[in-house]
């Protein structure tokens, strides 16, 4: 070999942007192959020159693949590397090469799920959602932009790590770090999950469970104040002293479940979409039957 | 509300993008959250958008592609409504009918990606004989194709949306009784949990049901706020890490089987 072929930083950054594509001509047959030979390309060009070549990578990168969109990247890294090797004469077949992706691609998706439809993504977006549900403006801007510093930086990263370090990458996937990085996400996603549960699954009962008279003390005598901003001054003074506004205490079926603990009709409500989820009801049926229940109850004024 | 042929077109490609990331899950702009303030941003009508996009997104926060499976379609629940919203020009109250109207056409989005990616197969084909020939811009061709397609998967519908009109949309939303958008909104609270319930049965285990609890419990406190949740979620995470690791090492120095009762009766 006179002399070694090498993808240069450049081919790397130009394959990371395409790679961002590598779900648009997805397909029932073989997935995000298309997008993997378009996100290939550079390479290809970079490193085979006769015709003969380049039509048999590509074709050889058009066979089926599919793993989250994010983890694709480290895989990316990998086959670039072992391109590369090829290129330079060592004997690298395509079966090694479709070995490599079809190996990783499984377990890699394993992880990228969790960590980011499961947990990145219901973190910022709820986050996110909470202030532009106040009409902020700053909800849908922090979400993109954190999102997409997030993502961009794991796949370059990723796909860096995985060119370096070649086949060995597996190695370093399955143990350590990345088992780390899961489970830690797992943990911070289970306990946001927790709080926005109990924050954002609002069911509200409305009948009144009891409706109890005062003791005179106990409310405000609103006969008994003192005309004008005087009679405001005390009715406050005597409501920060802990009494009631009206001389009936109403106690709802909510007050009564959320003595127990607030949220706790929304926690069983989750409770009960999850056992019908895995009793196979599809969600679009869930949420359908949900807003007729709520019309129903509403009606009836349960709720 | 009438648009301009300025902001019609505006909202024909913010309608295209959020088309193509619906399949790309990249920037995600198919995003509610994203996708109904970009509308908003266009027409004028931000403030409904606003809050249209955050209520929908708490909705939609489990929806997610797996695998070869597909979720139902933020892309076009989120863009249709948020045109029918502005259309509709009822602000704000508006919203939970609009929320109501984006469940149905999810599904229906759902049921036009499938359909694109049926298409792409043939695509795909036909990338297949580029290659053979070893044509690089063939196959960029066909691969951007695919892509504008599911782009028109979305803007051809917010298309028509537009071109019905404020006036036959208005009458629509108007003619919603008040008990049906009560009950809509009420439904709208609890419909949250099914995407809470899709997530939490992907993460649940053994090992991290604990911190569920413990995030439910202190959510009750209403001057944490969800930043300083996540702080809390974190800084547990790190100590059940370092913890766990501290379990590991200590047996692992002693160069024992981990069973210290066992070492103990050996040793005797």
């Amino acid at each position: 070999m006179a002399q070694e072929l090498k993808l240069s930083r450049r081919d790397r950054i130009s394959i990371w942007w395409r790679s961002t594509f590598i779900q648009g001509s997805w397909n029932y047959e073989r997935m995000q192959n298309g997008g993997w030979a378009f996100s290939m390309i550079p390479a290809i060009k970079r490193l085979y020159k006769s015709k003969e070549d380049r039509a048999a990578a590509l074709e050889r990168h058009l066979e089926f693949f599919n793993t989250h969109p994010y983890v694709a990247s480290p895989i990316i890294g990998v086959t670039l590397a072992l391109e590369e090797e090829r290129a330079n004469g060592v004997p690298v077949d395509n079966k090694a090469i479709q070995g490599v992706k079809v190996g990783m691609m499984g377990p890699l998706a394993g992880i990228g799920d969790p960590m980011f439809w499961f947990t990145v993504k219901p973190i910022l977006g709820a986050l996110a959602a909470s202030l532009a549900m106040t009409g902020n403006i700053l909800g849908p801007i922090l979400y993109f932009v954190l999102w997409n510093i997030i993502r961009m930086g794991f796949m370059w990263y990723t796909q860096e790590l995985g060119y370096k370090a070649g086949s060995k990458i597996t190695d370093d996937l399955s143990g350590g770090l990345l088992q780390d990085i899961t489970k830690g996400a797992a943990i911070l996603g289970m306990f946001i999950l927790g709080s926005l549960v109990n924050r954002w699954v609002s069911v509200a009962f409305t009948p009144t469970v009891s409706k109890v008279q005062l003791d005179e003390g106990a409310y405000i005598d609103w006969d008994k104040l003192p005309a004008g901003s005087e009679g405001i001054k005390s009715a406050m003074e005597q409501q920060a002293e802990g009494r009631s506004l009206s001389e009936y205490e109403v106690t709802t079926l909510q007050d009564n479940l959320d003595s127990l603990i607030p949220g706790l009709a929304g926690l069983l409500l989750t409770l009960l979409c999850m056992w019908l989820l895995r009793k196979k009801v599809s969600p679009i049926v869930m949420i359908l039957g949900l807003f007729v229940v709520g019309v129903v109850f509403h009606v009836i004024h349960l709720m | 509300m009438d648009l301009t042929i300025i902001q019609i077109i505006l909202i024909v490609i913010v309608a295209f993008l959020a088309g193509m990331e619906g399949v790309l899950d990249e920037f995600h702009f198919h995003q509610p959250i994203i996708a109904c303030t970009l509308i908003g941003l266009v027409t004028g009508d931000l403030a409904a958008c606003l809050v249209l996009g955050g209520t929908l997104q708490l909705i939609a926060l489990g929806w997610a592609n797996i695998g070869a499976a597909v979720a139902p379609d933020a892309a076009l629940a989120s863009v249709a409504s948020a045109i029918i919203l502005v259309l509709g020009g009822q602000g704000q109250a508006g919203v939970s009918s609009a929320i109501a109207i984006a469940v149905p056409l999810a599904v229906a989005g759902l049921l036009l990606t499938i359909v694109v990616r049926t298409i792409a197969t043939g695509i795909v084909h036909l990338m297949d004989a580029a290659a053979k020939e070893g044509n690089f811009r063939k196959i960029e061709m066909w691969h951007v194709i695919a892509i504008c397609l599911q782009g028109l998967r979305i803007a051809i519908p917010a298309a028509l949306i537009v071109a019905i009109g404020a006036g036959p949309v208005r009458d629509m939303l108007e003619a919603m009784p008040s008990w049906l958008t009560d009950g809509l909104a009420v439904g709208g609270g609890m419909v949250v949990a099914v995407g809470y319930a899709m997530v939490i049965n992907m993460m649940a285990t053994k090992e991290v049901w604990p911190f569920f609890a413990i995030g439910f419990v202190l959510a009750t406190i209403p001057s944490i706020t969800l930043v300083g949740l996540g702080g809390i979620g974190v800084a547990l995470a790190l100590i059940y890490l370092a913890l766990t690791k501290q379990g590991g090492s200590g047996n692992g120095g002693n160069g024992n089987t981990g069973d210290p009762l066992g070492d103990i009766i050996d040793n005797y």
